[in-house]
């Protein structure tokens, strides 16, 4: 009897240090993008005589990333509520639609990155393409080490079920997907829109 | 048709040796060195202990030590670099083609000693004091994540060695620590050094934003129980102050050093002067984060004084509420000031007045700090020991380093003295007097609750009296000489300008520091040659805080019960109760060791290394593996062992029975 009371405290000692952790950690990573969205916002002028914002950028195109972007968000929501019932199944389904449709978005940056690039108007062109495509791609970058990490997970979990490490690391997660859904939704509306209307 | 070189080793070749007789001396010193201590380890057998007890340990109060003994070092490599300077200045600087240091060597060992002894002694001195001092003082058995302290210590060191390396292979930086582009960019700099200097920072600050992180986890929700944050010692909200800001400065760090990093390797246009380039951008965000940075180092020095000077004093602290309301104010206004650094870079009159009164309204919560020591004093049984002299000398230099600090909020005044020897003296008033003499009372207060024998009272006296008058005398000639003209970073001046008297005094200065330093060494020395005479018990000074509460030396769990706390000074609280020590023990938990921490430090260094030189398959293969290894050690099972009732007896009984 004392063992499991012990072992339940333990556990909820364990979920408190790392959920705290975890945010700390999300707050830091804020900052990385503060940092660059603020570079961004000085240098959003700074063409040096190349394309600026609303020249290049493919609305239609960003709109859908967006769009998959926030479904993926909610799968992975989905996945959340799967493991408060314990149905791995639907854990795993949701997991998998969540890749699905982060590997998409991914899929879909780097073919406008390429193009771009295509054109002329890579990082190196100017001042300005170099804060974009360090702001939108460090984010990239962010959905893609999420994709491995989920990726992990899911292959986990189909093995050992849900554990609690493994819940724990669900729920953080979880976390890190919708931290990067928010920062979209700033890149959408800093870079994107502000950048096509005058 | 041979091999493609360059595609293995990038644009590392023959020419990456030294050729100067400096850095030649210093590479084969440094080389020997290290072939000697491998030589030591090897011939005496040492390599399974070292592995085992230390290395990867991963125990706080051993990677305390580590961090401290890495730090030790780097201070005598920076103080090196600070002689060359003097030396240069005082003897060679007015007649060229005499000195052994030509332009571009000087200009490599001021940005070496700038960076090492920012990041790799002040720095390493913090996370060695927080790792030995902040589980004890909030009655924990450890930190939140112990494998990741241990990682964020070896990313320290990885980031260590990456600068000592650029001594043997390649160059360091030219330019300054800060690295201002344009100059630091690839247009101006296209040799290693910069790199060199940037990935030595980008991987080290990691490493201290991960330790942010973890202390601040482990105040938030590791103290013991009854220990409200009010009740904490002030030492420990000291951190919470300092790891604040590490989590809300060193990301902009991050981001910054990135970005140079894009500019020099694929050539982006952030901080170039050409294509939309913005260099003052970087000045913004390089002090956005390097002026949290000082307030980084200096509150938990502050929290130190604030633990010596109650227990010296045999009184309370005085003001414990004030005292955190001044160390938060202090890391929220520290935010508010970075554009004090460049009152020049003509951000108009508003900005720089609103910036320069920011400056002087955080000197208030600083001064608030000052008094509240001053009145912790006054009228108590004041005992002279080391800890204490250490405190009266850092409160004549802090207050000379902060007036003068006022003096220079003002832009009026800025506009005269930017970069001078002034600014120079400013701010070395403020990390010596400020960040190293707290670390030097901290080593002499908390010394002999780590060994059970404490430093020689003497010899430290001597250290202290030389370190002080070296320091007065090696900077006190720097405001005048700031003020009569000249600027920082230079290695030669006309005689003409009558300058080299007073360089000259402060390479006296200097001279005296370096003897107080031998002093420093030889007390450590004697003390461990002696240290049956010099044995005390687990709380020699009559302590108020936990730390004192266990015995000497600490067990590895720290504390054998977790008895709740009721008062400020629990211990000292405890002491009067009458209560004894526990004799009734159950099993705990303490982490086993790993090696993940070195492994990835040394998969990180790697890619730090390869990209320097331009070796892009071995940095690809560097961050897989450094993937990997994150991977793996997230996925580690059985990670803690169990120590039983009955050993904890027989510890304590031992502990207890050698300590009385």
């Amino acid at each position: 009897m004392s063992v499991t009371s012990e072992s339940v405290a333990e556990e909820k000692t364990l979920l408190a240090k790392t959920s705290v952790g975890f945010w700390l950690y999300l707050m830091t990573d804020c900052l990385l993008f503060a940092t660059l969205f603020a570079t961004f916002a000085v240098m959003r002028d700074a063409t040096a005589g190349g394309p600026a914002g609303r020249d290049i950028y493919d609305m239609p195109l960003v709109l859908t990333e967006t769009v998959i972007l926030l479904i993926s968000s909610f799968t992975c929501g989905v996945a959340l509520l799967g493991m408060m019932q314990k149905n791995v199944r639907q854990v795993l389904l949701a997991l998998i639609s969540t890749f699905a449709l982060g590997a998409a978005f991914v899929v879909i940056e780097i073919s406008e990155f390429v193009k771009l690039i295509n054109e002329g108007y890579g990082p190196q062109a100017s001042g300005f393409l170099s804060s974009f495509f360090t702001l939108v791609g460090t984010h990239g970058l962010h959905v893609t080490f999420g994709l491995l990490w989920l990726v992990i997970l899911a292959v986990v979990i189909y093995k050992c079920g849900l554990t609690s490490k493994l819940s724990r690391s669900l729920t953080l997660f979880a976390l890190f997907w919708h931290f990067l859904d928010l920062i979209w939704i700033f890149v959408y509306t800093v870079v994107y829109l502000m950048g096509v209307v005058r | 048709m041979g091999i493609d070189w360059s595609f293995w080793l990038g644009r590392l070749g023959w020419d990456a040796l030294p050729d100067n007789i400096v850095t030649v001396g210093g590479a084969i010193g440094g080389v020997l060195g290290v072939l000697f201590i491998i030589g030591l380890i090897t011939y005496t057998k040492r390599w399974g202990w070292l592995w085992h007890t230390w290395l990867t340990s991963l125990d706080p109060k051993k990677i305390g030590v580590m961090y401290l003994i890495v730090a030790g070092i780097m201070l005598l490599r920076g103080l090196a670099d600070a002689v060359m300077m003097r030396a240069q200045q005082a003897l060679f600087a007015t007649t060229p083609g005499v000195s052994p240091i030509d332009a571009d060597m000087f200009q490599q060992v001021f940005s070496a000693h700038g960076t090492i002894m920012i990041f790799f002694v002040a720095m390493g001195v913090m996370f060695g004091l927080l790792n030995l001092i902040v589980p004890l003082q909030i009655g924990a058995r450890d930190v939140a994540f112990p494998l990741l302290n241990s990682i964020s210590f070896w990313l320290f060191f990885a980031g260590m060695a990456l600068i000592n390396v650029s001594l043997a292979v390649g160059e360091f930086s030219t330019a300054g620590w800060l690295a201002y582009p344009p100059l630091s960019t690839l247009e101006y700099s296209p040799g290693t050094g910069v790199d060199y200097w940037i990935w030595a920072l980008q991987i080290s600050g990691i490493g201290s934003l991960l330790s942010g992180v973890n202390f601040l986890v482990t105040i938030f929700t590791m103290r013991r129980k009854g220990m409200t944050l009010m009740k904490m010692p002030i030492f420990v909200w000291s951190v919470v102050a300092s790891m604040l800001l590490v989590v809300f400065a060193f990301p902009i760090l991050t981001a910054t050093l990135g970005m140079l990093t894009l500019d020099r390797t694929i050539g982006t246009h952030f901080f170039t002067s050409d294509l939309g380039g913005n260099p003052m951008m970087y000045v913004n965000l390089i002090w956005a984060w390097g002026h949290p940075e000082v307030y980084i180092l200096i509150l938990p020095a502050f929290g130190v004084f604030s633990e010596v000077v109650p227990v010296f004093s045999h009184k309370r602290l005085f003001g414990y509420t004030s005292m955190v309301f001044a160390l938060m104010a202090i890391s929220v206004l520290s935010f508010t000031v970075w554009l004090h650094h460049f009152f020049t870079m003509g951000a108009g009159a508003n900005v720089n007045a609103f910036f320069g009164i920011m400056t002087m309204i955080i000197a208030v919560p600083t001064g608030v700090k000052v008094f509240n020591w001053l009145f912790t004093m006054f009228r108590g049984r004041i005992s002279f020991k080391t800890p204490m002299l250490w405190f009266m000398g850092f409160v004549v230099t802090f207050t000379l380093g902060g007036v003068t600090g006022v003096l220079l909020s003002v832009p009026g005044i800025d506009f005269q003295v930017h970069n001078s020897l002034f600014l120079v003296a400013h701010f070395h008033n403020m990390i010596i007097g400020g960040v190293l003499f707290g670390a030097f009372a901290a080593l002499a207060y908390w010394w002999p609750k780590f060994t059970g024998f404490r430093l020689h009272e003497g010899l430290g006296k001597v250290a202290f009296w030389c370190w002080l008058f070296g320091f007065l005398l090696a900077f006190v000639p720097l405001y005048i000489l700031g003020l009569m003209g000249a600027v920082r970073r230079l290695d030669h001046y006309d005689p003409s300008l009558g300058w080299q008297g007073l360089f000259v005094v402060a390479g006296i200065g200097i001279v005296l520091i370096l003897v107080g330093v031998f002093f420093q060494v030889l007390q450590v020395a004697y003390s461990i040659w002696k240290r049956k005479e010099l044995a005390v018990g687990p709380d020699p000074w009559d302590g108020r805080t936990l730390e004192w509460s266990t015995s000497t030396p600490i067990a590895e769990y720290n504390f054998p019960t977790l008895d709740e706390v009721h008062e400020r000074d629990a211990f000292w609280a405890f002491k009067r109760s009458g209560k004894k020590r526990p004799t009734s023990f159950s099993s705990i938990k303490v982490p086993k060791n790993s090696g993940f921490g070195i492994y990835i430090a040394a998969a990180v260094f790697v890619m730090g290394f390869a990209i320097i030189w331009y070796m892009w398959w071995l940095a690809a293969f560097a961050l897989v593996a450094t993937i990997v290894l994150a991977i793996a050690a997230g996925m580690r099972e059985h990670v803690e062992r169990t120590i039983t009732a009955q050993e904890i007896a027989r510890t304590e009984k031992k502990l207890w029975g050698t300590a009385s």
